[in-house]
């Protein structure tokens, strides 16, 4: 059955490109409820004053030094995958659209 | 399918274009954004991949500190506010040209925001174009799709990856909505990309080769029935990476959109395609919502907040930027609006800076790269700079007429020799035998050949009448094959007549 949770389970699964089975939409559907009313109260204790938290971590700026480091090895990245042809990763032909 | 199209002259007199531009530019740092694979360009295929480039499970990114510092010199530039903090985000979309299944990015806190800058056409005519972000971002691998025609995606029948272009840095510049350029409008989208590829080059952030990918730009265009008409609905162009496919591409859409409106049409909001061949765009896809890339705070990253002292010290070694640079240079080379516009326009001006500084005036050198070398540059189809000649080389050739030892006939003809590859212009002189004969004797001989064989002008010539005097020059300068200076062949058969 349809219903506002169970589209937007379907919707964000479709987008995941996860396949999901009638009777784990409707328990995710449910979960999903759970979570964003429970979210939504959190927004109602938040008052104006307290600071949006960008990260979890009282940490900034982490840099690296613009200085490389050794490569994996080609080869032997190319043999973890499926495929492969002229030093490059084959992958099945790509339908439709431009990313 | 091809497209109904109006005439450009008829679109722009019945609609107000508007535009605007997305610029990314890879930086040129040494490493990736987010990992230490090294980057340069033209490496063997995956040979610049790290755990992070390939995204895999496990791996951790790191924040480049110097594309941080390149990205900031870029928002400066841009007369950008640098943002107090600012993070990272994730786009989520699937396809084979990126690993990780997201491309890391920032979307609700750019590094840099409200900026503008000035673009100058080739006409002089300024336009102000409002910057609404930069922001920082990484480059997607590249694929290759075999077996349909052309590389194209339709028609292929499987695609190969190569990772090294992925992570590299970008900063995307995305501008407010262009609008009051009028007809003017693919000339100014142009010279706004041209104007920031400048700027990267000036600023040191990228080497900013278009044709190596460096530099691409996305196209927005949309047509409203008058200027205080709300904005209509636009189409975005993609991958238009070249300056002239970026003009070209603008005309071709607001052509295009006319067209649908004029038969009560919608303009449908989609992207699409540039054809560099044909010079016309296709639809792509229609255009997805911001929110179907599910952006959200990338958690493996930590904000960052650039610090005040540290925006400061890079703002206060910008490098001369190129609007600047040509003001000073103009003023220090007396040319006049219209002569810098002209070197300007035929990318002139380092070959100028150059000559100078090898010891030519400025005049002297505008003389030698706007003319002659024009021409010969014209006559080729070529740019002046991959002419066979060096700035260094002018300077010589300049100096040898300044000490008098070549009139500027005699230098055309050095030129032609070192065009032609005869050496350096010291040698051509040598080797053509080209110097002016300063020395009196031979002038004085040919000058007395000259008089004997016309008798009549001597008495001419005394009796007050100068007029034969051209005559007598004409004559010496056969003699001497045009290598004596017609001044001082003056001053001889004067005092010699007079005498």
């Amino acid at each position: 059955m349809s219903t506002p949770w169970r589209d937007e389970v379907a919707r964000v699964a479709g987008l995941a490109r996860i396949e999901l089975k009638p009777d784990e939409l409707d328990r995710l559907a449910g979960e999903l409820e759970v979570i964003v009313q429970s979210v939504a109260r959190v927004s109602e204790v938040a008052t104006p004053d307290v600071p949006a938290t960008s990260h979890p971590l009282p940490l900034t700026n982490v840099f690296r030094a613009d200085e490389p480091e050794a490569p994996l090895d080609r080869d032997e990245v190319l043999a973890m995958a499926p495929a492969h042809g002229d030093g490059k990763f084959l992958v099945p032909q790509i339908l439709g659209e431009d990313a | 399918m091809s497209d109904t199209l109006v005439p450009y002259d008829d679109a722009v007199d019945r609609y107000d274009p508007v535009f605007g531009i997305e610029v990314h530019v890879e930086l040129g740092t040494r490493t990736k954004m987010f990992d230490g694979a090294e980057q340069y360009f033209g490496a063997d295929p995956n040979t610049q991949i790290t755990p992070v480039s390939l995204g895999l499970p496990g791996a951790l990114p790191a924040v480049n500190g110097t594309a941080v510092e390149y990205a900031i010199r870029i928002g400066l530039a841009l007369n950008c506010g640098i943002a107090e903090s600012c993070r990272f985000a994730r786009k989520n979309y699937f396809y084979p040209d990126v690993p990780k299944n997201f491309q890391t990015s920032q979307y609700d806190e750019p590094i840099a925001h409200d900026g503008w800058v000035d673009v100058e056409l080739e006409d002089g005519a300024v336009f102000r174009v409002e910057i609404e972000r930069a922001h920082m971002e990484e480059d997607a691998g590249k694929n290759t799709h075999v077996g349909g025609a052309a590389g194209r995606i339709q028609g292929a029948t499987y695609s190969l990856v190569d990772y090294n272009r992925a992570g590299v840095p970008l900063v995307e510049i995305v501008t407010k909505p262009v609008t009051g350029a009028g007809e003017r409008a693919p000339e100014l989208a142009r010279a706004y990309v041209q104007t920031l590829r400048d700027m990267f080059r000036a600023l040191g952030v990228s080497e900013a080769r278009m044709e190596r990918g460096n530099v691409r730009a996305d196209v927005n265009v949309s047509l409203r029935p008058s200027s205080d008409s709300p904005l209509g609905t636009r189409t975005e162009t993609k991958n238009v990476n070249s300056f002239r496919s970026v003009e070209r591409a603008v005309r071709y859409e607001i052509s295009r959109q006319a067209a649908l409106l004029d038969a009560g049409q919608p303009v449908v909001q989609e992207t699409r395609h540039w054809h560099e061949d044909t010079g016309h765009t296709t639809s792509g896809r229609i255009k997805s919502d911001a929110e179907d890339y599910r952006y959200f705070p990338e958690p493996d990253l930590v904000p960052i907040v650039p610090d005040r002292a540290w925006v400061e010290e890079i703002r206060a070694h910008l490098p001369e930027l190129p609007a600047a640079r040509r003001r000073r240079l103009q003023a220090d080379w007396g040319y006049a609006d219209a002569e810098m516009r002209d070197v300007v326009n035929a990318g002139a001006v380092e070959l100028i800076e150059a000559t100078v500084e090898a010891g030519a005036g400025p005049a002297a050198a505008r003389k030698w790269w706007m003319g002659e070398l024009a021409r010969t540059a014209k006559e080729q189809g070529v740019d002046l700079e991959v002419l066979p000649v060096t700035p260094r080389q002018i300077g010589a050739l300049q100096r040898l007429v300044d000490s008098g030892r070549l009139t500027d006939k005699l230098a055309r003809q050095v030129l032609e020799g070192v065009l032609a590859g005869e050496g350096e212009p010291e040698e051509v002189v040598v080797a053509r035998g080209l110097e002016v004969v300063s020395d009196d004797g031979p002038l004085l001989a040919a000058i007395d050949q000259a008089l004997a064989a016309q008798p009549d002008v001597v008495a001419k010539i005394q009796g007050g009448n100068l007029g034969p005097v051209g005559a007598i020059i004409g004559a010496v300068m056969k003699a001497t094959r045009g290598q004596a200076d017609a001044a001082r062949v003056r001053e001889l058969v004067l005092e010699r007549v007079q005498s």
